[in-house]
């Protein structure tokens, strides 16, 4: 049944301009940082003498593009997400979904895995861009899927967090700016914060997770986080719409 | 019995303490088409919500073809067409893909999917408008895609919240026939404040104020309650009312507006003939004779009167 409302997610999002838009624009970017990357790979190698100065091409062009990937989905996610229920609900067309034979656990994970889906597209998109350089360099495999598991694991948890926040209002613009604010605290978390790095808080923030997978480690602890997030979020979300036909 | 479909107990809805529907029980079987009835706000959409497992009752509990709806939700809700108040349309998609989308979260298997869709098009005259935008569909055609969504997995149970809403006269003649098509071999629930409708396409009626059932019954028992033993006459010269309570079986004589007259008469007799014979003797003039009808309008306000309720209640269930 998560199917189902898998299907209609995605029919819709592709039903209506924004969803192509917001894909073109992402690879757009992503295509230049790409470029940019390729192109200063060679003067800035030159200017590097000493040998641990010197850094395989993946790793060169792949931390700008899987960073700057990050960033962007801290714009872009809250953008996509936000008409998930949100849009439901202004238009009263949540009861289609509680009166047909599905959980509210399906609606939300159905629609989960549709945006994640969606957005998994452009995690694919960059990791077969610099599998293009393969021809003509010796790539780090282990790396570029390494950093793919990571944005695809941050991407699931903005997106499991802007599930809740597009649950708990009927403006699809408030939705926004409110998984946008929460995101982004979350991100830079140990940014924001003084204290010790080493500390409790930093561990908590989404971007100091990230970095790990950044660097091409898979580190067990930080997928934990990742599943942990996005799970809370989720949990959220379902007790939300269950309250909805609790309260009424 | 095998052939309940619905069944209601003591259905309860706080809404902050307040009881937005209280205790309200009933059942619906095979083949029959229920008339929801009551005036704004008196719960009729939030009963129809609770019966659909929208909303989750305060209290009692709600079994289609005896499952438990709080128990099994999903198995109780396959067997449920339902169309909301407002019409749960997804404005982005054409007719086509809306009930395909519908067809597939109602589990009709993929190879039947695009037969019930054809099907559920046809009985609703949308055939021509299949490849439209809803969102470009006139006020009466997105109502009939509403109807479309509801009937099309041919649920055991048919749950419409003031289906022709916004449906010109053209439109609501081939939807009260689909209707009273479907009731005929599945359960039809419908909630309505046009009063004439609930004559033409229900075999059964129930009338709900503040929360609370007032009324539940068949249909002919509210219609006999618009039937009394009245006539209307009009009269060129009017008689007196002396002259009329003379006539045999007249019990009791009035003016009425436009110079008209209304007559009650005993059960079991007919006077009918001897008021013609009358007025023919004396010229009064007679130019109109007619059973006079309580309008159904006053029905309900009577009904929805608490005092004549409780009577009227007591012989509903004899």
């Amino acid at each position: 049944m998560i199917i189902n409302i898998l299907r209609k997610e995605l029919k819709s999002m592709f039903a209506s301009p924004m969803g192509w838009v917001i894909l073109a624009l992402l690879m757009l970017a992503f295509g230049m940082n790409f470029l940019n990357g390729i192109d200063s790979y060679f003067s800035v190698m030159q200017g590097s003498m000493r040998p641990a100065e010197r850094i395989g091409v993946t790793q060169f062009v792949g931390q700008k593009l899987f960073s700057f990937a990050a960033f962007l989905a801290l714009f872009a996610v809250p953008l996509l997400s936000m008409r998930l229920i949100a849009e439901e609900r202004r238009s009263l067309t949540l009861p289609f979904l509680f009166s047909a034979p599905v959980s509210i656990t399906d609606i939300v994970l159905g629609k989960f895995l549709s945006l994640v889906l969606f957005l998994g597209l452009i995690v694919v998109y960059i990791a077969l861009m610099l599998f293009a350089l393969s021809p003509w360099a010796e790539i780090d495999v282990g790396y570029i899927l390494a950093n793919s598991f990571g944005l695809l694991l941050l991407i699931a948890s903005f997106s499991a967090a802007g599930l809740y926040f597009s649950s708990m209002t009927q403006q699809p613009v408030v939705a926004a700016i409110l998984t946008f604010i929460v995101l982004f605290a979350l991100s830079f978390l140990d940014l924001v914060l003084p204290g010790d790095p080493s500390g409790v808080l930093p561990n908590l923030s989404i971007m100091h997770r990230f970095q790990s997978f950044t660097g091409g480690l898979i580190d067990t602890g930080d997928i934990a986080y990742f599943v942990l997030l996005i799970i809370t979020f989720l949990t959220l979300t379902i007790r939300r719409l269950d309250a909805d036909r609790l309260r009424g | 019995m095998t052939n309940l479909t619905v069944e209601a107990f003591e259905l309860t809805r706080l809404y902050g303490g307040r009881e937005a529907v209280s205790n309200v029980s009933f059942s619906v079987m095979q083949g029959q088409v229920l008339g929801f009835l009551g005036p704004n706000g008196a719960g009729k959409s939030t009963t129809m919500k609770m019966l659909t497992g929208n909303l989750a009752p305060s209290a009692g509990s709600v079994k289609i073809c005896g499952i438990d709806m709080i128990e099994n939700p999903k198995e109780a809700k396959a067997l449920i067409g339902y169309l909301p108040e407002m019409r749960p349309l997804y404005k982005e998609f054409t007719v086509d893909e809306y009930l395909t989308i519908a067809a597939r979260l109602h589990r009709v298997s993929s190879k039947h999917i695009k037969s019930a869709v054809e099907n559920a098009k046809e009985r609703c005259g949308l055939g021509h408008m299949s490849k439209r935008l809803i969102e470009n569909l006139s006020n009466g055609y997105q109502q009939r895609v509403g109807i479309a969504q509801a009937i099309l997995h041919k649920p055991m149970v048919v749950i419409l919240d003031e289906p022709t809403v916004g449906l010109d006269p053209n439109q609501i003649r081939p939807i009260r026939e689909l209707i009273k098509e479907i009731g005929k071999d599945h359960s039809v629930i419908l909630s309505t404040h046009i009063l004439p409708e609930v004559e033409l396409m229900c075999n059964h009626v129930q009338i709900i104020d503040k929360g609370k059932m007032v009324f539940n019954g068949d249909i002919d028992v509210l219609k006999r309650h618009r039937v009394g033993n009245k006539l209307l006459i009009g009269f060129n010269n009017t008689p007196s009312i002396e002259a009329l309570m003379n006539i045999n079986g007249v019990t009791e004589a009035e003016l009425a507006d436009n110079n008209m007259m209304r007559v009650r008469f005993a059960d079991g007799s007919a006077p009918h003939e001897a008021i013609v014979q009358a007025a023919v003797r004396n010229s009064w003039g007679l130019y109109q004779i007619a059973p006079d009808q309580t309008s159904l309008e006053d029905v309900f306000t009577q009904l929805t009167h608490q005092d004549a309720a409780a009577e009227l209640a007591v012989e509903s269930t004899q």
